[in-house]
């Protein structure tokens, strides 16, 4: 008789803890056959709140962070992603029902992506700054500044590579961050969080959800403490909705896009969770 | 703010240690904003009645300077009839409020200018070895006896710009106090004017440092410059040694007068330094006793200015007296 | 009283000639619009300067076709070059036009000649001169290598400052290829229609530029037009969240810059004299019409004390009363209706327990008038520490640490401006790291200019104005593209 395997529970992750959801609810993931896979916890709008709390509470010292710091421990993430390759692989070939060796280039691809991310946190700087030449004797310079606290509905298409890519650009441009995980294929991005909690992330700056996009979704559009919302993940029906809610606290949205996950992203992805800030000093003896 | 203190209350101790501590600790100054301020109040518009009254305060205002190595008792002695008509066409000018020479003319000064009634324009000298101050303590000392008993009964010294940019203040600090003793004290007092040199000490907050200093050690007034130098008398480092008279009334009751001198030749620039004298320490300084201008060739534009506010047309050069 | 009191030294209005009526510039040229006239006024003594046409629905679409026009025949096939010579010879009428320019807003808007000839003018003209030579470079502004313009962008200024905003919008549009609907702010048409005679001066193309005047519905008629490919709005957060509520759905894009709160932090090592001129010029200057005001002065409290009574000083220096007077330092409030809301606001400070302290200044009978106020033993939770005033209104409040004052100042929802007093570079470089806002001026307060990103975090807008940053606001970028 074969050994009985030790399943995981898949919980959520908020502050650097793995709690269940404060509704105690769960759901059931299922693979393609519909056989039973986990069940994963089914967070409530109150669990999102809290999620909210974590990053906001994480932001500070996280976008005060060096660039260089950042880059390091983004870098670190990608590490300990390698280490997980296989089960990453596993997760990967569930959740977007598909064959493994793809999976294994989906994974690579997600790897890579932390890696590329990791290493734009002390460029943009570089790139996006400016010293402005006033008409005056003034020093005046304009720096790229994290938006805050960005929401990212994950996307349904793509179980880990379509959220790293988002997650990337979140991070390495130092902002903190709600995940709402895929809803049907959660998985990979609750393995992800178990990667963040034993990297060097610190805890609030990668809060993730797993439930319902439609139940949740709409209360992270309009939470008044979120900087930034990326709608990739909702259906089309309703993005309209919850764009408008966003409008609420003026949320810098960024829009549902159909793409290619595998493909390199633009620094768009970047710029859109950026603010720029100006600095004017007088030049004087 | 704080309960008015006595100079010597506020300093403490005249220990040179407390006096550095002191100066250094006054609130810096940002030269692009007291620039700004400066140009800002040299938008002002002053017309018609305002004008009026701006300029014969200015011409009252006015130490009538003479400080160079050609001139002579005659030259003098005109200096001292214009300072105290100035338009001999209109007897409705005002005089002038000093004559300002060296230390050898004062007595013919004051002797000529009590000979044509002009007993109230007072004659200024410049001591301490004008306009360098390199001179032995002792020679300084002299020089302000000398000039105090040929008749000056002001006294306009310099102080030691190597000792102050050097950082010791409290050698500047003891000069000007020595000084102070010769002037005296009561009403009788020769006022003491101490001259800063503000072009050559670099920064405004390094003007401000001198003006706490010498109001400290027993200045009437602080004056900009020897005229021998430029930049002197510009907007903004008038504009911060009255922001340093208004504090330091604020925090001893004493109002310490301000001479603006150099480089203020047109009745324009003589009206911008009353509107920094108007908004920044009040009206109360304007006033010859508080507020002075050194002066030459300012004398005539103003008295060009004059004319035209009164007759209604242009006048010219010819109008006016050369000396 | 001063024994030099200032004599009146008016500016001479001679310069202007304000027409009896005006119509709606689409297409190069004057028209009567659709919609009924309204009044304009001088806000300092309430005289009716001209009418002015109120922009229906229909007068939006006939602009916006002109605009679409102009851009599908004439503006996007035109060399970039040549786009560009038009934005500096729009700048050069401008300089040579500047005092018109500014006698004509000093009318119209109640602002001290003082400002409008020193400041809103130079810098209206130096806005287009910039963005000029922006015209055949955008490919080095770091939007890609070939950015193209959106079309057809609707603009809504305004009446703060009337004619600077119009070129912070109008330059940096046309530079980028786009044509334009203009709508000026109800209470201050003047001087955009002015800038519409310039247009033709300058020979600009028909249609490019278009000016339609009129109040909230115009703009609304503006922002819900289908062929408008992009909103610029200048203006309230309330008006700029329905706007951004009213494109979501919609191919347009949209930029915003709207309220703020700014909060003037004032440490006990600052320059203090430059300080209470911040202080002052923060809040004061443009009689506080302005959305990056310093309207929350934040004293370290070992030096608050000194800190007021200097700046109670300075404040009864300022000089309230004709905007025309070249001395006036403080003008009039833009209307009737800003006026109330300023008053309902201040009474709300006396009703919550704040100290108010207004300079002693007799103010005109005539027009519309507000003493320059301060509120001391201000809180937080005070309304006028949240809400903007939008006047010559200062709240005051203290703090005791560095953190506390970071905390204070960025507890708003607003984060537009900042600025920082302290004579240590090291707290100034500390300090302005942790404002959460768009602009920070340390040791100085109010700087504008064309090279200089403005714009908001939070709920102070969408996107940067000025500068190559500003340039985003008005080329597709990314996938747009």
């Amino acid at each position: 008789m074969s050994r009985v395997e030790i399943r995981k529970t898949y919980k959520l992750f908020i502050g650097g803890a793995f709690p269940r959801s404060e509704s105690g609810r769960s759901y059931e993931v299922v693979d393609s056959e519909g056989n039973f896979v986990a069940n994963p916890a089914m967070a409530s709008r109150k669990d999102a709140r809290d999620a909210v709390v974590a990053a906001r509470s994480a932001f500070p010292n996280w976008s005060a962070a060096t660039a260089f710091n950042r880059s390091q421990i983004l870098y670190r993430v990608a590490e300990l992603m390698e280490s997980r390759r296989e089960e990453f692989t596993n997760g990967v070939s569930l959740g977007d029902s598909i064959g493994k060796g793809r999976a294994g280039k989906i994974v690579d691809a997600a790897i890579d992506r932390w890696v590329w991310y990791a290493g734009w946190s002390d460029k943009l700087g570089s790139i996006l700054g400016a010293t402005n030449p006033v008409a005056g004797p003034y020093y005046n310079f304009s720096i790229p500044e994290p938006v805050g606290v960005v929401a990212l509905i994950a996307p349904q298409d793509s179980s880990l590579l379509g959220l790293i890519d988002l997650l990337g650009a979140a991070l390495t441009t130092g902002n903190t961050v709600v995940v709402l995980a895929n809803e049907t294929a959660p998985l990979p991005a609750i393995t992800l969080s178990e990667v963040l909690a034993t990297s060097d992330v610190p805890a609030g700056v990668v809060n993730i959800l797993t439930g319902r996009t439609k139940e949740v979704a709409p209360w992270l559009a309009s939470h008044m403490d979120v900087d930034a919302i990326n709608l990739a993940g909702v259906a089309a029906e309703d993005v309209q909705k919850l764009a408008g809610e966003a409008t609420d606290n003026l949320k810098r949205v960024i829009a549902p896009k159909s793409r290619d996950w595998l493909q390199t992203p633009t620094i768009e992805a970047m710029t859109s969770l950026l603010e720029i800030k100006t600095v004017w000093h007088p030049i004087g003896i | 703010m704080s309960a008015i203190l006595t100079r010597t209350a506020l300093l403490r101790s005249t220990d040179h240690d407390a006096i550095k501590q002191f100066v250094l600790a006054l609130p810096a100054v940002d030269q692009v904003g007291a620039e700004g301020r400066a140009a800002m109040l040299a938008t002002r518009s002053i017309k018609t009645s305002s004008k009026v009254y701006a300029i014969d305060k200015a011409i009252s205002m006015i130490d009538l300077t003479t400080l160079e190595g050609a001139d002579t008792q005659g030259k003098v002695r005109a200096l001292c009839a214009k300072a105290v008509r100035p338009d001999p066409t209109d007897s409705t000018a005002p005089s002038v409020a000093a004559v300002c020479v060296y230390n050898d003319l004062v007595g013919i000064a004051r002797e000529h200018l009590d000979s044509i009634g002009g007993q109230n324009v007072a004659v200024a000298a410049v001591t301490t070895a004008f306009p360098s101050g390199r001179a032995s303590m002792a020679v300084k000392l002299q020089d302000t006896r000398d000039a105090i008993s040929a008749g000056a009964s002001e006294i306009d010294m310099v102080i030691d710009r190597g000792a102050f940019l050097s950082g010791n203040y409290g050698k500047v600090f003891d000069e000007i106090s020595a000084i102070k003793e010769v002037c005296g004290d009561g009403e009788k007092r020769a006022h003491l004017k101490v001259i800063l040199e503000t072009g050559e000490l670099v920064t405004y907050d390094n003007v401000r440092r001198a003006s706490w200093l010498a109001m400290l050690a027993g200045a009437d007034f602080i004056k900009t410059s020897t005229g021998k130098i430029s930049p002197a008398a510009t907007p903004p480092v008038v504009l911060v040694m009255l922001e340093s008279v208004r504090d330091f009334y604020a925090k001893t009751g004493t109002r310490v007068g301000v001479k603006a001198a150099g480089g203020i030749r047109t009745a324009k620039d003589a009206i911008k330094q009353l509107v920094l004298v108007n908004e920044t320490t009040g009206s109360d300084w304007l006033d010859p006793t508080l507020f002075r201008i050194g002066a030459s060739a300012l004398l005539n534009d103003l008295l060009l200015q004059r004319q035209k506010l009164s007759t209604g047309h242009y006048s010219g050069p010819n109008y006016v007296t050369l000396d | 009283m001063s024994p030099f009191e200032y004599a009146p030294a008016p500016e001479s209005r001679a310069i202007v000639d304000i027409a009896s009526s005006y119509g709606l510039f689409i297409n190069g040229e004057f028209i009567n619009g659709a919609g009924t006239a309204y009044k304009t006024i001088n806000p300092a003594t309430e005289e009716v300067l001209s009418e002015i046409a109120e922009g229906s629905s229909a007068d939006i679409d006939l602009a916006v076709k002109a605009a679409r026009r102009a851009y599908a025949k004439v503006w996007s096939k035109m060399p970039a070059a040549e786009r560009g010579k038009y934005l500096y010879r729009i700048a050069r009428i401008m300089q040579e036009r500047a005092r018109e320019f500014a006698v004509l807003e000093t009318l119209n808007n109640g602002k001290p000649i003082r400002e409008s000839r020193d400041i809103d003018v130079p810098l209206a003209a130096a806005h287009f001169f910039y963005h000029a030579g922006w015209a055949d470079k955008l490919e080095h502004a770091g939007l890609g290598s070939a950015p193209k313009p959106h079309g057809v962008v609707g603009q809504i200024i305004p009446w703060n400052f009337p004619l600077l905003m119009l070129s912070w919008k109008v330059a940096p549009a046309l530079a980028t290829g786009n044509t334009v609907v203009l709508k000026p702010a109800e209470t201050t048409p003047l001087t955009a229609l002015l800038f519409a005679d310039v247009c033709r001066q300058a020979g600009l193309p028909p249609g490019v530029v278009n000016i339609v005047t009129g109040a909230g519905a115009t703009g609304a008629a503006l922002v819900s037009h289908p062929d408008v490919n992009k909103i610029a709005f200048t203006g309230s957060t309330k008006v700029g969240k329905a706007i951004a509520r009213e494109i979501v759905g919609t191919k347009k894009s949209v930029t915003l810059e709207l309220g703020g709160k700014g909060a003037n932090i004032v440490f006990d090592d600052a320059p203090m004299d430059e300080t209470i001129e911040g202080i002052v010029n923060g809040i004061f200057f443009n009689q506080g019409h302005v959305c990056c005001a310093g309207s929350r002065l934040l004293i370290q409290e070992n030096v608050h004390e000194e800190v007021l009574e200097r700046l109670r000083h300075r404040m009864s220096q300022l000089r309230v009363g004709d905007p025309m007077d070249k001395n006036t330092d403080v003008g009039a409030i833009n209307s009737a209706a800003q006026l109330g809301r300023i008053t309902e606001l201040a009474t709300a400070g006396d009703n919550e327990g704040a100290q108010r302290w207004s300079t002693p200044c007799d103010l005109p009978t005539k027009g519309f008038w507000y003493a320059p106020t301060i509120f001391t033993g201000v809180t937080q939770a005070h309304r006028i520490a949240r809400e903007e005033i939008f006047g010559p209104v200062l709240s005051v409040l203290t703090f005791r640490t560095p953190a506390e004052a970071i905390e204070k100042a960025n507890n708003t929802p607003y984060g537009l401006s900042a600025g920082v007093w302290t004579d240590k570079g090291s707290r100034l470089l500390w300090t302005a790291a942790r404002l959460r806002a768009g602009v920070v001026w340390g040791n100085t307060f109010n700087r504008f200019d064309p090279t200089s990103p403005f714009g908001g975090y939070k709920e102070s807008g969408w996107g940067r104005e000025g500068g190559r940053h500003g340039l985003a606001a008005y080329l597709k970028q990314g996938e747009q593209a």
